[in-house]
C-alpha cells in the first residue's frame, strides 16, 4: 500500500513527464500540495464545502420551515434553547432553520454573479488584448469608466430602476463587477499574443475568434477563477447589503441580509434575531477569502510571499 | 562641457514641463470620459429602465392629448441622444430635478446632508490611516510575529464581515449595553436648536460656537459610526502598508542604508516608509473614496443624516430623481477621488515620469 502511493507520487512528481496527462497531473498535483500545506486555505476550502453541504440538505438539516409562520403566541422571540438552537424571530420562525436555509440563496447569488460576470470580463479583456489598436483603447476605457464606479452605490441605483428582488440584485451586481476579469484577462492575453504557439496557429489559418476562444481564453481562465473567489466575499456582503436595505430577496425569503434587517427592530432586547445571520455571513466571507487567498498561493507562487 | 550641460538642464525642464502639461491635459479627458460615462449610465437607468415616465404622472386613464403635451414638456418626444445632451447640460450644472419627497430642488437636499457624510467619512479615514500605517509598518517589520498574525486577523476580519451587522452589534454593546457612547443620529434634540449651521460640520460649528457641552454630545454620536469606519479603513490600509514595506525593505537601497550604520528606527522610518508613501497616498484617497460609499449602509443603522441615509430613503419612496441624483454625486467624488489618487501616484513617483 506505502509502496504503491510512493510510485504514484513519484509518477506525479516526475521531472520528465512521458505524456502530456502526466504533466498536467503532476502540475495539478504540485498546486494541490502548496494548497494542502496551508492550513488557513485549507480551513477555507472546509467551510465552503460545508456551506455546499447544507445548502444541498437543508431539507433535512433544519428542524422546521423556514418561512412558515409559528405559533405567535408561545413561540415569538424565544430566546437560544435547546429546542430552538439560535432562537426565533418575531413571526415565531425557528432562525436556525431560516439561516441553514439561506445558504441556498447565497450559493444561487454567488454562483450567477459569477456566472455572468466572469465569461463577460474574460471576453472583453481577451478580445481587447488580442485586437489592440483602438478596440483596445475603446474596451480598455469602458472598463476603466465601471471600474470608477461606486459598485455599491450603482448596484443600488440599477435594482431602484429594475424593481427589488434577488434576480435583480444579481443582475445589478454582476454589471458592476465584471471590470477586474476585463482587466486581468487583458494583461494576461497582451503576454501571450505574440507567443510562438500562437504565431504557428495563426499561419495554419486559424480565425481571431478561434485562437482567442481555444488557444488564448483557456490560459485566461485560472486567474480569472483566482480572482473570483476572491470577489465572492464582497459580492456576498453586496448582496446582503442589498438585502439588509430591502432591496434584494423580499420576505419571507430567509435572506441573511434581510434577516439581520428584521432583526434590527428587537436588536437591543432581543440581540440573536440579529446576531445569527451575521454570524453566517461572517463565516461564509471568511471561507471565502481563506479559499481565494489559499487559491492565489498555490496557483501563482511568484506572489505566494506578500 | 559646462554651458552644454546647463543648456541641456533647461530643455530637460522645458521637456518635463510639456510632459507634465501632457500628462495633466490626458488626466482632463480622462475625467470628462469618466464623468459622461457616469451620466450615461444614470440616464440609461433613469430614462430607459422604468415604465414610461409619462404614464406615471398623468396615470392610464389621461386622454392622449394630455399625455403628448406632458411628453413634450418632458422633453420626452425627442431623439434619444438629444435628451441625452439635455441631461448632461442640467446635470453640469447641478440640475438634479425635483425631488418627490421634500419637494426640493434635489441639489439643495444634498447639499444639507453632504457634510454630515463628509464629517463621518473623514474622521473614519483619519482613525483608519493613523493606525493602519503604523501597524502595517510594525508587521512588515517584524514579519511572522505576534503582531504581524494580529494584522492579518484585522485584514481578514474587515474583508469578510457585513458592516451593517457590526454596526448594529457595536450600538447594542456600546450604546445599550456599556452606555460609553450616544445611540443613533447626529445630535440630540436638546443641543439641536443651540448650534447655527456654518460649515455643516457640527465638530467645527459647536467648536467655533464654543457650545462645549454640545461639542461633547456631537462627539458622543460620531465617535462609534467614525471608529466603524475607521476599522474598515484601518483593514485595508495596514494590509497594503505591510505588502508595500515587504517590497520596499527587499531594496538594496536598504541594504545600503544598513551598511552605512544607520539606525534601524531611521531605515524604516525614514527610507523605507517614505518610499512606500508613494503607493500608500493612492490607497488612503481609495479608501477614503470607499468610505464616502460604504457610508451608504453605515448611515442607514446609525440614522446617520447624510448622503447615504438620503439615498436609501428617496429609494424606499421611489424618489428616483433623489436617487439618481445622489448616485451621480457619490460617483463624482468617487470618480474624482479615483483619478486624483492616480495623478498623484504619478506626481510623487519620478519613475513613472521618465515614460
Amino acid at each position: 500500500m506505502t509502496n504503491d502511493a510512493q510510485t504514484w507520487r513519484a509518477w506525479l512528481t516526475s521531472e520528465r513527464p512521458a505524456s502530456r496527462r502526466q504533466a498536467r497531473l503532476g502540475r495539478a498535483y504540485a498546486a494541490w500540495s502548496r494548497f494542502a500545506d496551508n492550513r488557513l486555505a485549507m480551513a477555507g476550502l472546509f467551510i465552503i464545502l460545508a456551506l455546499l453541504l447544507v445548502a444541498v440538505f437543508a431539507d433535512m438539516i433544519a428542524p422546521y420551515s423556514a418561512v412558515t409562520d409559528g405559533d405567535l403566541r408561545t413561540a415569538r422571540l424565544l430566546p437560544p434553547s435547546a429546542m430552538h438552537w439560535f432562537g426565533t424571530d418575531d413571526q415565531g420562525r425557528d432562525i436556525f432553520a431560516r439561516v441553514v436555509h439561506g445558504s441556498r440563496i447565497t450559493l444561487f447569488v454567488v454562483i450567477l454573479v459569477a456566472v455572468i460576470a466572469a465569461p463577460v470580463g474574460l471576453l472583453i479583456g481577451t478580445i481587447a488584448g488580442y485586437a489592440g489598436g483602438w478596440v483596445d483603447a475603446v474596451l480598455m476605457r469602458i472598463t476603466d469608466i465601471f471600474l470608477a464606479f461606486p459598485r455599491l452605490v450603482l448596484a443600488l441605483a440599477f435594482v431602484a430602476a429594475l424593481g427589488p428582488g434577488i434576480v435583480n440584485a444579481v443582475i445589478a451586481i454582476a454589471i458592476t463587477s465584471w471590470p477586474p476579469y476585463a482587466r486581468i484577462a487583458r494583461a494576461e492575453t497582451l503576454t501571450l499574443r505574440h507567443a510562438d504557439y500562437i504565431n504557428a496557429v495563426r499561419l495554419i489559418g486559424a480565425s481571431p475568434a478561434r485562437i482567442i476562444a481555444r488557444h488564448i481564453m483557456p490560459l485566461c481562465v485560472s486567474s480569472v477563477i483566482v480572482r473570483v473567489t476572491l470577489d465572492m466575499a464582497g459580492i456576498i456582503l453586496t448582496a446582503a447589503g442589498l438585502g439588509f436595505l430591502g432591496l434584494g430577496a423580499q420576505p419571507p425569503s430567509p435572506e441573511w441580509g434581510a434577516m439581520i434587517a428584521s432583526g434590527r427592530r428587537f436588536v437591543l432586547d432581543q440581540w440573536w434575531v440579529a446576531a445569527a445571520p451575521g454570524v453566517a455571513i461572517f463565516v461564509v466571507s471568511l471561507g471565502f477569502n481563506l479559499l481565494g487567498d489559499g487559491l492565489r498561493d498555490a496557483l501563482d507562487p511568484k506572489a505566494a510571499g506578500q | 562641457m559646462a554651458l552644454a550641460g546647463s543648456a541641456g538642464a533647461g530643455g530637460r525642464r522645458r521637456a518635463r514641463l510639456r510632459s507634465t502639461a501632457m500628462a495633466v491635459a490626458r488626466f482632463l479627458v480622462v475625467v470628462a470620459l469618466t464623468y459622461l460615462g457616469l451620466l450615461a449610465v444614470t440616464f440609461f437607468i433613469g430614462r430607459v429602465i422604468p415604465v414610461d415616465p409619462v404614464l406615471a404622472i398623468v396615470g392610464d386613464r389621461a386622454p392622449s392629448h394630455v399625455v403628448e403635451r406632458v411628453r413634450e414638456e418632458l422633453g420626452l418626444n425627442l431623439p434619444l441622444y438629444q435628451q441625452f445632451v439635455i441631461y448632461v447640460g442640467k446635470a453640469l450644472t447641478g440640475d438634479f430635478g425635483i425631488s418627490v419627497l421634500t419637494s426640493n430642488p434635489v441639489m439643495t437636499d444634498i447639499r444639507r446632508v453632504f457634510p454630515a457624510t463628509l464629517e463621518l467619512a473623514t474622521l473614519g479615514t483619519l482613525i483608519g490611516a493613523l493606525l493602519g500605517v503604523p501597524l502595517g509598518v510594525l508587521a512588515a517589520v517584524r514579519r511572522g510575529s505576534f503582531l504581524d498574525q494580529i494584522v492579518r486577523v484585522i485584514g481578514l476580519v474587515g474583508y469578510s464581515v457585513p458592516i451593517f451587522w457590526l454596526g448594529l452589534m457595536a450600538l447594542l454593546v456600546f450604546y445599550a449595553r456599556l452606555g460609553w457612547v450616544e445611540g443613533p443620529g447626529r445630535i440630540d434634540v436638546v443641543y439641536e436648536y443651540t448650534v447655527t449651521p456654518v460649515t455643516g460640520i457640527l465638530l467645527l460649528d459647536t467648536a467655533m460656537q464654543g457650545e462645549w457641552e454640545a461639542f461633547r454630545n456631537v462627539f458622543g454620536h460620531l465617535i462609534l459610526p467614525a471608529s466603524l469606519l475607521g476599522y474598515f479603513s484601518m483593514a485595508y490600509i495596514s494590509r497594503m502598508t505591510r505588502s508595500f514595506m515587504l517590497t520596499e525593505l527587499g531594496q538594496e537601497y536598504v541594504v545600503a542604508a544598513r551598511a552605512k550604520g544607520l539606525s534601524e528606527r531611521t531605515v524604516i522610518w525614514r527610507h523605507a516608509l517614505r518610499n512606500a508613501l508613494v503607493p500608500l497616498v493612492t490607497v488612503i484617497a481609495l479608501s477614503y473614496a470607499n468610505l464616502l460609499e460604504g457610508s451608504v449602509l453605515t448611515e442607514t443603522v446609525f440614522s446617520w443624516p447624510g448622503l447615504g441615509l438620503y439615498i436609501t430613503d428617496s429609494l424606499q419612496n421611489a424618489d428616483m430623481n433623489a436617487v439618481l441624483g445622489g448616485t451621480i454625486v457619490v460617483g463624482s467624488v468617487f470618480i474624482g477621488l479615483n483619478l486624483l489618487s492616480d495623478l498623484l501616484y504619478r506626481v510623487l513617483d519620478p519613475r513613472t515620469r521618465a515614460r
